[in-house]
């Protein structure tokens, strides 16, 4: 694997709008360089805004580095087996022989997400829970300093979804991740800093740092206690 | 299965009518007697139906390989787009029918202007359709590819061409089902053979019967030519799945 520069996200006085509806304003937020940072907040208040400014999805914006994002619908596309989809980044990109080494890095992915054996099953084939393992393995295999996922472990199962927080802790290690939910069990689980959201226009709550290295176990009861606080957070901003 | 029993039951009808009326034969002929001369003059009708065949043929592959590589342009080039595309729409007003008699004049009264003339007829369902469907393409899959860093030409040829491929089916199946007007039509205005100049000549001789059966193998040629073409393009788009199969 080469070796990568990872960078550290920074926002500063940035103004989010889409027609006229004023998302947020002066906002400024970091992600530190080669750590997962968790956005937290309720549904609307703009975390997929955030996270598609910071990948430069957003009008007037520019992404700081090569990355990978991780949209919240699958985006699969139809007409290619699971594998040349994990593979697409390569294909694109026409490099034959990066693609053909990162081929045995997309097997493996696909293993550990419990699709081995659909290499070259189509998507129209597959559950939505089994899309958006492609796609989070599709996500991983891009082997970029920054990734950017939004709600990726949305579908899943609630055992699925321990499983793959697992695997994205062990595969985002040392690269700079900002990752979207409204589960604040699992920004807990899989964050380094976790930031809660609220208001409109949105502002970024202060960082909160749950102790102990990633993955965190579910069962902890200082984990839960800060659920917990993390929930009447919530709540109370709604 | 169904179909065809109503068109056995169509057919009776229609040999009844003409039995119980009297029509003459040059005006309407009962099936019965068509039946006869397709037997009688199946060498004849296998010969011109070769020939209007390989103009249909030819007219479809020429006007949607003119049409797709069109479109394609189109797609890719914003010059070309703003200088040439509403020429194409225009183009549309001429109707087609008008053209016949200048494609003869100009290519002749062989093959040639027949092929152009059926492919003239496709050209614009197979532009518009697949235009239309390279325009398309789900923002989401155009957004991961360019966080990919696809250069323009892979996202041309492996996301927009690709997404685009029902679209195109659509413009196609309607390319398959009007190729023999055109390749009918300019056998009407001048030709040496064909099903078309067969129909003419012979309706024009009071030999209804004839015209009637080479117009019944004219839709058989249709028909084979819709078929076929329906069923590749279920293999091209094996990820689109039919409704009402």
């Amino acid at each position: 694997m080469a070796v990568l520069v990872v960078p550290s996200l920074s926002v500063r006085d940035a103004r989010i709008a889409f027609d006229g509806h004023l998302v947020a304003d002066r906002l400024s937020f970091d992600a530190p360089a080669g750590q997962t940072t968790c956005l937290l907040g309720r549904s609307g208040v703009g975390k997929t805004s955030l996270l598609r400014h910071l990948a430069g999805l957003l009008p007037g914006t520019t992404r700081a580095a090569p990355l990978a994002y991780m949209a919240q619908q699958d985006r699969l596309l139809p007409w290619l087996g699971v594998l040349d989809n994990v593979l697409l980044g390569y294909r694109l990109r026409g490099d034959e022989a990066a693609r053909r080494a990162a081929e045995p890095r997309a097997r493996a992915l696909l293993a550990e997400v419990g699709l081995g054996d659909r290499l070259s099953a189509l998507p129209r084939t597959l559950s939505g829970g089994m899309r958006q393992r492609v796609a989070l393995a599709r996500t991983l295999c891009e082997d970029r300093p920054v990734i950017l996922m939004d709600e990726p472990f949305a579908q899943l199962d609630a055992v699925t979804r321990l499983d793959l927080q697992d695997l994205a802790v062990r595969l985002l290690a040392g690269r700079t991740a900002v990752l979207v939910t409204h589960d604040p069990l699992e920004a807990l689980r899989v964050g380094h800093e976790v930031r809660v959201l609220h208001g409109s226009p949105f502002t970024v709550g202060t960082v909160i740092a749950p102790p102990g290295p990633v993955p965190r176990d579910p069962a902890d009861p200082a984990l839960l206690a800060l659920q917990a606080r993390l929930i009447r957070d919530l709540r109370g901003t709604a | 299965m169904r179909p065809l029993i109503t068109a056995l039951g169509l057919l009776a009808a229609w040999e009844l009518l003409v039995r119980l009326t009297g029509v003459p034969t040059y005006i309407l002929p009962p099936p019965s007697r068509i039946a006869s001369v397709l037997v009688d003059r199946f060498d004849l009708l296998l010969e011109q139906a070769i020939w209007t065949g390989a103009e249909m043929i030819l007219g479809f592959a020429l006007g949607l390989a003119l049409g797709a590589a069109l479109a394609i342009v189109f797609a890719a080039s914003a010059g070309w787009r703003r200088w040439a595309l509403p020429l194409v729409i225009v183009s549309q007003a001429i109707p087609v029918i008008a053209v016949a008699p200048l494609l003869v004049l100009w290519l002749g009264y062989g093959m040639a202007s027949k092929v152009a003339m059926a492919a003239l007829v496709i050209f614009f369902p197979v532009v518009s359709s697949l235009y239309d469907g390279l325009r398309r393409t789900d923002e989401g899959w155009l957004e991961l590819a360019r966080t990919m860093d696809a250069p323009p030409r892979a996202i041309l040829l492996q996301i927009k061409l690709p997404a685009a491929l029902p679209a195109f089916a659509s413009g196609a199946r309607i390319a398959a089902a009007v190729a023999p007007i055109g390749a009918v039509i300019g056998e009407w205005v001048g030709a040496s053979a064909g099903l078309g100049y067969l129909m003419t000549q012979q309706l024009a001789r009071g030999q209804t019967p004839l015209a009637f059966a080479a117009l019944f193998v004219l839709c058989l040629l249709g028909l084979g030519l819709y078929t076929a073409t329906d069923r590749l393009l279920r293999q091209l788009v094996p990820w689109q799945s039919f409704q009402g199969d």
